[in-house]
């Protein structure tokens, strides 16, 4: 156990040291505080007409929501630039042999990675939190949606973040890893957008839709399909990244 | 003595092609292994399976009495490995980066700091500590690869081509280091400089095509070479008959008319009477040099011999 903290731990301190992990860090925060103050604009534009009627969407609806859709957009543009580097980069400079000749099994280091770069994104997820927190100064928030919200955010980056190291695992170049990355998360974000087409609904495709699951979680249903949806897409490219680390001992 | 390793026939095939085929060997506490072979031998093949990062075609392998298959963990605690290419984060100090390679090998928390100073001591490096690996020049590269080698302190030293791209006193330095690690570790390392073999190891194997072609004692490889001859320079052309019915006289080898190279065994040496045969026959000797074989000259032969 202490050996997947000592491998995460070591990911997340070098992120820190290039420039990447910064500037991913500034811009995302930039554009998503443009993003939230002109949410802020229309909800005071539109506040005086919400007031009267009945049952209206309310601050968390307007603002907080489409925060998180568009944190989710961006960290899907974001998040493969990130993982490309986890192994890929380490067998590229010969350092994955260390890891491989240490008494650590492959699992461990995957999980250590995996963690170590989840790191990263678990800051992120943090700092775009404080700026609806922030919004308590002078409002009322819907804890419960705000939570559903964040809920869907943290297990949306769990996702993505494995499927980034899988690619990283598998490709022989960083930017290989990045491209491949984004395509298959691009690809299962869009999948069910064939379903507004005449009528043609696909109940595999819905099911296999990021996007759709994201924003169920959103509208505040916490329900166990979604979740689970999250949990096994992670577990498996977790357990596919750790098979293909074994595979690396078998061929060359 | 107790086994650190033992390899039983191990095979490894890049598609058709065997990288390695059929090794053996043992390794004991205390022995020094030089493992030589030309460029593409399957020297560095059998490191990385040796230390876990290839797996075997076929054929087992024990560290420290833990099969590396079924207890890898277990086994690769006793090993410490330095590959081709020194194995580091450029964008780590030394320090830093020992600090982590002491994590990854389960070092105790609180001896981590008296290994890594350990490490650096014997390697040199406690002036670069604080610099970036990647700022230190390939030699201090090298020690630093070196240093996370023998971090931990592993019953088994992997070093695959350990003095590439030193000076040439740090490679004695480093030499001196690896005869002192040999007292109470076993250690490998590989090569295709021979007179490194012959001042650092105890014990030698030559690998060539895959094969093992020689597994001998430094000691052994030593008597191996003094087998030799005498080249022998006479005014007048000597005749070979008369020299070859001395008894010790091997072979004769007629360099030019005047000149030969005398092959005698080691038992019994001839010398004496050759000068003496010479003189009364009066061809004039005018030089006698005893010809040693250099290692240079076994491992052509070994590995010409295996070609053919």
């Amino acid at each position: 156990m202490s050996m997947i903290f000592t491998i995460a731990s070591r990911e997340f301190k070098s992120l820190f040291l290039s420039p990447l992990a910064w500037t991913v860090l500034a811009i995302l925060q930039c554009i998503l505080a443009y993003l939230f103050l002109t949410q802020i604009e229309t909800f005071t534009l539109l506040q005086p007409k919400l007031a009267t009627i009945e049952g209206a969407p309310g601050l968390t609806d307007i603002v907080v929501t489409p925060l998180y859709s568009n944190a989710g957009i961006i960290l899907l543009l974001v998040t493969p630039l990130l993982t490309m580097r986890l192994i890929c980069e380490e067998r590229r400079n010969k350092t994955l042999s260390l890891l491989l000749s240490a008494p650590i099994s492959n699992a461990n280091i995957i999980i250590g990675k995996y963690l170590g770069i989840l790191g990263l994104l678990l800051l992120m997820v943090f700092l775009i939190t404080l700026m609806p927190l922030s919004l308590l100064v002078g409002g009322e928030l819907d804890a419960g949606k705000l939570f559903a919200n964040l809920l869907a955010l943290l297990l949306l980056v769990t996702a993505f973040t494995s499927t980034g190291l899988f690619m990283s695992t598998i490709a022989g170049h960083p930017t290989v890893a990045a491209m491949g990355t984004f395509g298959i998360l691009l690809l299962l974000w869009i999948l069910d957008w064939t379903t507004g087409m005449k009528d043609q609904r696909s109940e595999l495709f819905e099911y296999l839709s990021i996007l759709r699951h994201f924003q169920n979680l959103q509208s505040g249903l916490i329900s166990s399909v979604d979740i689970s949806y999250f949990l096994l897409f992670t577990a498996t490219f977790i357990l596919l990244s750790i098979r293909s680390l074994d595979n690396e001992r078998l061929q060359k | 003595m107790e086994n650190l390793i033992e390899i039983e026939h191990l095979y490894r095939y890049y598609g058709k092609y065997c990288a390695v085929n059929d090794v053996s060997f043992t390794l004991a506490k205390g022995e020094v292994l030089g493992f030589l072979g030309p460029n593409g031998a399957g020297k560095t093949t059998t490191m990385q399976m040796l230390c876990g990062n290839l797996a075997p075609s076929s054929g087992q392998i024990k560290i420290n009495g833990f099969d590396l298959l079924d207890q890898p963990n277990k086994a690769k605690r006793s090993l410490g490995y330095l590959p081709d290419t020194p194995p580091l984060y450029k964008d780590l100090s030394v320090q830093e980066f020992l600090h982590y390679c002491a994590g990854l090998h389960g070092i105790a928390k609180n001896s981590i700091a008296q290994a890594i100073d350990k490490a650096k001591e014997r390697c040199g490096l406690a002036d670069v500590s604080h610099r970036l690996i990647a700022n230190l020049s390939k030699g201090f590269q090298q020690r630093v690869g070196i240093a996370q080698a023998i971090l931990h302190n592993p019953d088994i030293i992997i070093l695959d081509e350990p003095t590439v791209g030193l000076d040439p006193i740090q490679i004695s330095e480093i030499r001196a280091l690896i005869r002192e690690l040999g007292e109470d570790h076993g250690i490998i390392l590989s090569t295709h400089i021979l007179s490194e073999v012959q001042e650092s190891c105890s014990h030698v194997q030559i690998i060539h095509q895959g094969r093992l072609i020689l597994s001998e004692s430094v000691a052994g490889l030593n008597l191996h070479m003094n087998t030799g001859g005498l080249q022998v320079t006479t005014r007048l052309a000597p005749d070979a008959s008369v020299l070859l019915a001395i008894p010790g006289v091997i072979a004769i080898e007629t360099l030019t008319d005047h000149q030969i190279i005398i092959h005698h065994s080691v038992t019994h040496d001839p010398t004496k009477d050759i000068t003496e045969t010479i003189i009364a026959a009066g061809w004039e000797l005018q030089e006698l040099t005893p010809v040693k074989k250099s290692m240079e000259d076994i491992f052509m032969d070994l590995t010409r011999d295996s070609d053919s």
